[in-house]
């Protein structure tokens, strides 16, 4: 699949940012979070900034912007409408709780609530995000139960480096937080590998000669329909080349685990401002990390379409 | 709405003929002419006499080779929207532009809502959705809904482009709710194929296989010697051979 850098960047930023809503809500409810209206407005402004960008970028994917109010109609039947839904709907708890914890100054009482209930809608959002991809069928590296489970995973993640990396610079890290996020990390990078593993070895269903209704024998496409590039070929033929594949990948499982995970570790044994630096370093690397994760999710991703042009998985 | 309807009254398709198709490309452009002042018109073409021609299309014709342990064939295969009874390219879309109409099961694109998000095309296994760039929205085939109602053109031609365009019969139009349309039979009696059955789509086009070839036993008697005969072509033969 073709790797739109408009939805390579709206998944990784909106699953940060959702991801530090979701985590912002709980850290709320466990009383966490630091009293002040200064310390609330920078945090929600990182939260909603990661959101905005996200959600801008990924308008830059339509061609038809000024129609998309119509994608928030069809919730019914579409997961991509749902997650528009969803996302948009987070906005009234969200905003409920970053006026309450910039105006009243603290989390405490019913903004602690608008929190838990933004949490939970961030958690939806990220799902319906996954469930737009996990839910096509003609795509089987996303069509597995690896998809959702990992899109929320790598929220949680990035939101929690993100939230560690503020809290320590705003020097209210709560003890150990570094350590629980550099374990989260190596949780991505085991969810990462195992995902991979799941792809190298899935059958590899369907065959061309289902997709041909040319029952037996072996079926080799020996000339296309057309002489040049088309949109089937541009948008889902895309394959990667195998040794880039193999850095990135490896660019991937260094940026945005391993790296930002030994940063933390770091960190908690170095303290004071050289460990914020660490933490806000470390998340930076882990988003960069992600983006070139998220770029291999959709460069991997081979759809049935390739059966008929005769095209070899990129993935196996 | 991108629900799908519980039942369509008529479930209009094609069946395709692998074993008459030869190839000629016929269907695809006559579809491409229609289709370019049709329903989804234009059919935009990009760069089209330059060094890399683009455009849209709605058929599109492979060729295969298929090899099995007695025999090997060249298949043309004609590549069409099989408009689906489970169609996911409708449900997936957040807009409302893609339906599925309950009236003949023909599943379409209502251009004026298309946001140009494209999960339509990925939605579908087939390749049916093609994108115009320059239009900014996804178009599909029609099954001609502006010829198979069309009252201003003689009821002979009311069938999609490329069915009316077949030099050798192999694509056929009709109803495939009704199990004694001429589609469900000629479907039944040669085994007309679903492609791509295990995705659940249900799609309503079949493609009937080649037919099995008669080989084997060779029976044909050897042809005759030529050299060496007496007789009159024996003389003739000699006399021309100087």
């Amino acid at each position: 699949m073709h790797p739109a850098k408009s939805i390579v960047f709206f998944t990784t930023l909106t699953g940060a940012g959702y991801g530090l809503l979701a985590l912002l809500g709980l850290f709320g409810v466990l009383g966490l979070l630091p009293a002040g209206g200064l310390w609330g407005a920078i945090t929600m402004a990182i939260c909603f900034g990661l959101i905005f960008a996200g959600l801008l970028s990924s308008t830059g994917h339509l061609s038809h912007r000024e129609r998309a109010w119509r994608a928030f109609t069809q919730w019914r039947s579409s997961w991509l409408s749902r997650e528009a839904v969803a996302a948009v709907l987070t906005f009234v708890p969200a905003g409920l709780f970053a006026l309450g914890w910039v105006g009243l100054g603290e989390v405490a009482g019913w903004t602690r609530w608008a929190g838990a209930v933004a949490g939970l809608c961030a958690l939806v959002t990220i799902f319906t995000t996954g469930m737009i991809y996990a839910s096509l069928k003609p795509v089987m590296e996303w069509h597995t139960p690896f998809t959702v489970p990992g899109y929320l995973l790598y929220g949680l993640m990035s939101g929690l480096s993100v939230l560690t990396a503020i809290l320590s610079g705003l020097g209210h890290l709560p003890d150990g937080l570094p350590l629980v996020a550099a374990l989260i990390c190596l949780l991505g990078f085991f969810w990462k590998r195992a995902s991979w593993y799941y792809m190298a070895h899935q059958a590899r269903l369907p065959s061309v000669n289902s997709a041909t209704g040319l029952g037996e024998g072996t079926v080799r496409s020996v000339q296309w329909p057309h002489s040049s590039q088309n949109f089937l070929l541009k948008e889902m033929g895309f394959r990667i080349a195998r040794k880039h594949r193999r850095r990135l990948r490896l660019i991937a499982q260094g940026c945005g685990f391993l790296g930002p995970a030994l940063l933390m570790v770091l960190a908690e044994l170095l303290e004071g401002p050289g460990g914020s630096l660490l933490l806000i370093f470390a998340a930076a690397l882990q988003l960069v990390g992600l983006l070139v994760e998220r770029w291999l999710f959709f460069a991997e991703a081979t759809h049935t379409i390739s059966l008929y042009y005769g095209l070899g998985a990129s993935s196996s | 709405m991108t629900s799908l309807p519980k039942t369509t009254e008529r479930q209009l398709g094609l069946a395709i003929d692998l074993d008459s198709c030869v190839g000629c490309q016929a269907c695809v452009t006559s579809c491409k002419e229609w289709n370019t002042g049709g329903h989804m018109a234009p059919l935009t073409d990009l760069d089209p006499y330059g060094e890399n021609p683009d455009g849209v299309w709605f058929n599109r014709v492979h060729t295969y080779e298929q090899v099995t342990e007695t025999k090997s064939r060249t298949i043309h295969f004609p590549r069409s929207c099989l408009h689906c009874a489970e169609p996911a390219c409708v449900t997936v879309c957040p807009t409302g532009a893609s339906y599925k109409r309950q009236s003949d099961g023909i599943v379409l694109v209502d251009e004026d809502k298309c946001i140009g998000c494209k999960l339509c095309s990925w939605a579908c296994p087939y390749g049916a959705r093609e994108f115009d760039d320059d239009v900014g929205v996804m178009k599909k085939c029609t099954l001609c809904i502006d010829r198979i109602y069309n009252e201003n053109l003689p009821e002979e031609n009311r069938v999609p482009a490329c069915v009316a365009a077949c030099p050798t019969g192999a694509r056929h139009f009709g109803d495939f709710s009704d199990p004694d349309s001429a589609v469900s039979v000629l479907s039944r009696e040669r085994g007309g194929v679903e492609l791509m059955a295990e995705l659940g789509y249900r799609p309503t086009n079949r493609y009937l296989p080649p037919r099995a070839r008669a080989c084997g036993d060779n029976n044909i008697a050897p042809l005759e010697a030529v050299a060496g005969e007496g007789g009159l072509l024996g003389w003739i033969d000699r006399l021309l051979s100087r």
